[in-house]
């Protein structure tokens, strides 16, 4: 029960962070936030890991690796296309100005 | 329930690394609020899911690390090759399609902690029960629910609001089955069978309430479905109890609800009318009614034509000229040409800004990143609040592929579907120049009385074309 409430207090907190920190984000950048906490969901990759490596039937080895698969697209995926937005919103510098 | 029994409890060690990288995450985000400090966020955010990753990989409860390791490699190469090679058009597609493999992650987690439980201690105990079945039923629907985005972005499925007999009954009651599958797990009466069920009607739900939305509000399912899959991830994590999934998971939560709000509030809508209001479909028989009779009224009213060089004179001798890009200036792959007549323009002294509709484009945002692949500096670039007192002192508005956004009608027509929409006031500049490929409305089906102002004119043809036009005839002035 403890490790319940302590969880729920955790989750309870990152609502509050998350609002925070979020709003703060301009809407130019709306696109790459997306993508950006798009790719910090992968973050269930971890979770598919866990249940993967403690598998002792091969069905639950498969779904553990199409776990893994799926987790892994979302993490690559996800910073890699942030990070080819934010690169064009940078590079503003090298451009002529008017 | 003693650590040991659980699946992905982690030792103190990990559970502090996991701890910094949940930091990492919001420092990330923080980093995000400035276009300059956004990348280095970025990074930070990579750098703590590696950290996380890395110390997964050490856990010593691992036996095997043959499926983990192609597991990762495979996915690691599928989303590395596509984050390649998406245009910048389709960044929507990929949005959904990252969010469909987060979901079916959170879903398969979640599936293989209660196969663990039920095994392990014959039952499901209460709160690891509730949370592994929000984990499924929310992971399951964002999996599918994304998918049909997806299919609806990419046109491989029906961009229109498809409705069928029964549609509302039919999803009460399998959200009833739902709720009444999730009850009998909970309360140990049923096994794996029901398990399967409760997993198979949450994947068909999330295709089921997907397919009734219409192609243009995809922007609000996609945020959506995006804070689903964090609430799922966060679910994951209370099933594990992780505390970087917790964190990382709501973070997420918050980012999309905050992200679905803000889309809904520029369309006016409601969520519930987004989701279950059928917009696409029901305007289309509704567009054949008030649209008649709008269409009536702007029916007799002429519509003025302008040529490209008449135009250009107009933009070259302005002293102000705001750009109102649409997604029909994406489709036509025009943002090039619109930078290089700005750039034009610029050099004549014209000051030329941007104007930029929150519902511009196929998900939030999805405009500002279309112009800034094509070297538009992003301070050019202003939303709705920032810009709409400039256009009173604008000589020359300059529509390219926009339509309901700019229709004067959301502000003081209460018949109309967009009534309270809150619109670019392009009307309230001395001249209206509208790109357009022909009179078709827009996406709310309705005509725009903005094209029939006497000081609006209508450039017709493709808008890369029109551009390119515009351009030659700047040039040779």
């Amino acid at each position: 029960m403890n490790a319940l409430l302590g969880d729920l207090t955790i989750f309870v907190l990152a609502i509050f962070v998350g609002y925070e920190v979020i709003s703060k984000v301009p809407v130019i950048l709306h696109t790459p936030l997306m993508s950006g906490t798009n790719a910090i969901h992968g973050i269930i990759v971890v979770g598919a890991i866990l249940v993967t490596g403690q598998a002792d039937t091969a069905v639950v080895k498969w779904l553990g690796f199409v776990g893994v698969v799926l987790g892994a697209i979302n993490v690559m995926g996800g910073f890699l296309v942030t990070d080819r937005m934010l690169r064009m919103f940078g590079k503003k510098k090298e451009t002529p100005r008017g | 329930m003693s650590p040991e029994t659980e699946l992905g409890g982690a030792g103190a060690g990990a559970t502090l690394v996991y701890l910094v990288a949940a930091v990492l995450f919001i420092l990330g985000i923080k980093q995000l609020s400035s276009p300059q400090s956004a990348r280095s966020g970025n990074r930070l955010a990579a750098i703590g899911m590696t950290i996380a990753l890395v110390v997964t990989l050490l856990d010593r409860r691992i036996l095997s690390y043959t499926e983990i390791a192609i597991g990762l490699l495979l996915g690691g190469g599928i989303g590395a090759i596509a984050a390649r090679r998406v245009a910048m058009t389709a960044m929507p597609q990929l949005v959904a399609l990252l969010n469909g493999s987060g979901g079916g992650a959170a879903a398969v987690v979640s599936t293989l902690e209660f196969n663990h439980l039920l095994r392990a201690t014959g039952g499901l105990p209460p709160t690891e029960g509730v949370s592994i079945l929000l984990g499924s039923l929310i992971g399951a629907v964002s999996f599918t629910g994304s998918i049909v985005a997806w299919g609806k972005l990419q046109g491989v499925f029906s961009e229109k609001a498809i409705i069928y007999p029964l549609q509302k009954p039919i999803n009460f009651l399998l959200a009833a089955a739902i709720l009444f599958l999730g009850g009998l797990l909970l309360t140990n009466a049923a096994g794996m069978p029901a398990y399967l069920a409760f997993l198979g009607a949450s994947l068909l739900l999330g295709v089921l309430a997907v397919i009734p939305i219409g192609g243009g509000d995809m922007p609000v399912v996609v945020s959506l479905l995006n804070s689903f899959t964090g609430l799922a991830t966060a679910a994951a994590g209370f099933a594990l109890h992780n505390v970087v999934l917790i964190i990382s998971g709501t973070l997420v939560g918050a980012s999309g609800t905050l992200l679905t709000y803000l889309m809904c509030k520029a369309m006016n809508r409601p969520i519930t009318n987004v989701l279950f209001g059928a917009f696409g479909a029901t305007t289309a028989v509704s567009g054949a009614g008030a649209g008649g009779a709008g269409g009536a009224a702007l029916a007799g009213k002429p519509v003025r034509d302008v040529s490209a060089e008449d135009a250009a004179t107009m933009l070259a001798y302005a002293q102000s000229v705001i750009i109102i890009p649409g997604y029909g200036l994406a489709v036509a792959q025009a943002q090039h040409g619109v930078r290089e007549l700005a750039d034009l323009l610029k050099a004549k002294g014209v000051e030329v800004k941007y104007a930029i509709h929150p519902v511009a484009g196929r998900m939030p945002g999805h405009m500002n990143v279309l112009l800034a692949e094509a070297n538009v500096p992003y301070e050019e670039l202003f939303d709705l609040e920032q810009i709409n007192d400039d256009f009173g002192r604008c000589d020359v508005a300059l529509v390219i592929g926009a339509n309901d956004v700019v229709n004067p009608a959301a502000r003081h027509d209460p018949q109309s579907p967009i009534y309270g929409m809150p619109i670019l006031d392009a009307d309230r500049s001395k001249h209206v120049v509208i790109l357009k490929r022909s009179m078709k409305p827009g996406f709310a089906g309705i005509e725009n009385e903005l094209f029939f102002d006497p000081k609006a004119m209508m450039l017709f043809g493709d808008a890369k074309a029109s551009i390119g036009k515009l351009v030659a005839a700047v040039k040779g002035l």
